[in-house]
């Protein structure tokens, strides 16, 4: 009697992973809102509810191909009750919900934000790959790898220098995705030659020394903020920069990129 | 008048100082040249677009509180009164906030001075109408403590309802101030509010100087109490409101600045009160050149450095009071 009933669940235990193993997850819940969109691209059919971010049009660069889902917070229980068979989650998404998730028997994958335009393509196969469609996934890297390679004109020496300054005096320099962005449009990104890594402060100071021909800043939210006022700084005005703004497209790795970069070439190079 | 020379000279070598001080890192007499020629290159545009305005203003809020703290310790007789502690900062910061967030700066600049000016006078009447003409030591620092406490409360709260998400983190920059990054915008909007308030605050040192012999000596050498309590709470609510509106909640100048400068000028306000004016500019402008050498970048705020400075004079006044009582 026992050792049927072992039997009985070592079967059933067999049926319910028999069908993972072969062709993929099934029902898939993404808490972050880079794998909400990468999931998206790759395979839209698997995805049973993407993160709440999705709702904000400042943060998501493909809300219209995430609208028909549900939204979930990211909380463990909310998620578990989703029953799915795969969470996507983001290296910064909070550790304590994943780790719950795990506790409880749903396998968790885990991308970390994309720090090149190398990377997008990378998050792309690897997307691919997790969800079961890795032919989906190469298929999306190598697209947007030509429609890059098309646009992408690096910078000569003597291309126009220019320089995130964002909310507080933020810039971003060398090794992120957005000084790759910038390269791409054929800028030269002061932050970087000031030997400046990833999310560093510039005083205004430095930034009126460099002289830079071209800012990038964040589009200012509602309400008033002093951190945002220094964006408008009047010893900005005598520097005559041209200016653009960061958008949704600027949040994620996606192909969406791509968009953000002719947006950058538009207002900042073109004559 | 020797003091006065003394103190002015401090006054120019802090704003030389401040002008100097930064960043950008040019050599003193390049930086100086760039400030005069203003040749439209990067540096001249950093001496006459950051620095210079930057100088100007330290020197303009300092002086305000300065001048603001002698005032009301020349009328209510008691020492401990001060912009800061008795919550006239507090409240002209979130006039300021209140301005700033529901749009009203934005449409018409002087919305924002006025607007911190509005919260500092009720701040002031209410303290000084509840610490009465003799300003008793307790009712006045218990009735600041309520009016900060409510004053800081309101801001921290209006901060946090704003959509913008940067606006809560600045809850920091209204309660302790700093002089970063400020513009001749900045500048121009706090000026009439602050002269304003100078001219009313000087106006009264002949009639707080009679106050000294006692409220019946004073009216009987013609001081009309009711205007010249009329004077200092609009002075205080003008000069202190406009620099809070543009600096942040400054706090501890008023007290340290007449404190220290007191005994050089044998009590008398009628001479303490354009000394403390001196005095408060020649502090903030050091504690503004002292948060850019110790933390260079890092936006240290002035009131850390005013605090650290201020509370342990605070400790010693409450010290001599409790001696003498």
């Amino acid at each position: 009697m026992r050792r049927s009933r072992t039997l009985l669940a070592a079967a059933a235990a067999l049926c319910l992973a028999a069908p993972a193993a072969a062709d993929g997850p099934r029902r898939v819940v993404s808490v972050n809102l880079c794998t909400d969109q990468l999931a998206a691209i790759v395979a839209p059919d698997l995805l049973v509810s993407v993160s709440r971010l999705a709702d904000d049009p400042r943060a998501a660069a493909m809300g219209e191909a995430l609208a028909p889902y549900p939204r979930n917070s990211g909380a463990a229980e909310e998620v578990f009750l989703l029953s799915p068979d795969l969470v996507l989650a983001g290296t910064w998404s909070p550790a304590a919900s994943a780790g719950m998730l795990e506790r409880l028997g749903v396998p968790v994958a885990r991308f970390a934000p994309e720090t090149s335009l190398a990377d997008v393509a990378a998050n792309l196969r690897r997307m691919g790959e997790v969800l079961g469609r890795p032919e989906a996934g190469e298929a999306a890297a190598a697209r947007f790898e030509a429609d890059l390679a098309a646009l992408a004109a690096p910078p000569g020496p003597d291309a126009p220098l220019a320089a995130f300054w964002h909310a507080n005096g933020w810039t971003l320099g060398a090794g992120t995705l957005s000084d790759e962005m910038l390269a791409a449009a054929g800028l030269r990104n002061l932050a970087a030659e000031l030997g400046l890594g990833a999310g560093a402060r510039l005083p205004l100071e430095a930034l009126v020394m460099g002289a830079p021909g071209a800012l990038v800043s964040g589009a200012p939210y509602p309400g008033a903020s002093e951190a945002e006022a220094i964006t408008r700084h009047p010893a900005l005005a005598a520097l005559a920069p041209r200016r653009a703004e960061t958008g949704a497209d600027w949040v994620c790795g996606l192909p969406a990129v791509l968009r953000a970069i002719r947006a950058l070439r538009a207002a900042l190079v073109a004559p | 008048m020797r003091l006065l020379a003394i103190l002015a000279a401090l006054v120019g070598a802090l704003f030389l100082a401040s002008l100097l001080v930064g960043p950008a890192g040019a050599r003193p007499g390049a930086a100086l040249r760039a400030l005069v020629a203003g040749d439209g290159t990067p540096l001249s545009l950093v001496m006459r677009e950051i620095r210079l305005p930057r100088a100007v203003l330290g020197a303009m809020v300092g002086a305000s509180l300065g001048l603001a703290g002698a005032a009301l310790q020349g009328y209510l007789r008691n020492p401990l009164a001060e912009p800061g502690l008795i919550g006239v900062t507090g409240a002209a910061a979130l006039g300021a906030v209140l301005a700033l967030q529901t749009g009203l700066a934005a449409a018409a600049p002087l919305a924002l001075p006025a607007l911190a000016l509005g919260g500092a006078a009720l701040s002031t009447g209410l303290v000084i109408a509840l610490a009465g003409p003799r300003g008793g030591s307790l009712a006045l620092i218990l009735a600041g403590i309520a009016v900060s406490a409510l004053a800081g409360a309101l801001t921290s709260l209006v901060l946090n309802l704003s959509p913008n998400p940067y606006a809560a983190a600045e809850i920091v920059f209204w309660t302790l101030g700093s002089l970063s990054d400020r513009s001749w915008a900045h500048v121009l909007v706090a000026l009439p509010f602050t002269l304003a308030g100078w001219a009313l605050l000087l106006g009264t040192r002949r009639a707080l100087s009679a106050l000294t012999l006692g409220e019946d000596a004073a009216a009987a050498m013609g001081v009309r109490l009711p205007r010249l309590r009329l004077a200092l709470v609009l002075g205080t609510a003008s000069c202190v409101g406009a620099a809070t509106a543009v600096a942040g909640a400054i706090g501890f100048a008023g007290l340290v600045v007449p404190h220290v400068l007191r005994p050089l000028v044998g009590a008398r306000p009628a001479a303490l009160l354009p000394a403390s004016m001196l005095g408060g500019a020649a502090l903030v402008l050091a504690a503004d050149v002292a948060v850019r050498v110790v933390l260079p970048g890092r936006d240290l705020k002035l009131g850390v450095l005013m605090a650290l400075i201020g509370a342990p004079v605070f400790l010693h006044l409450v010290w001599r009071l409790r001696a003498r009582a």
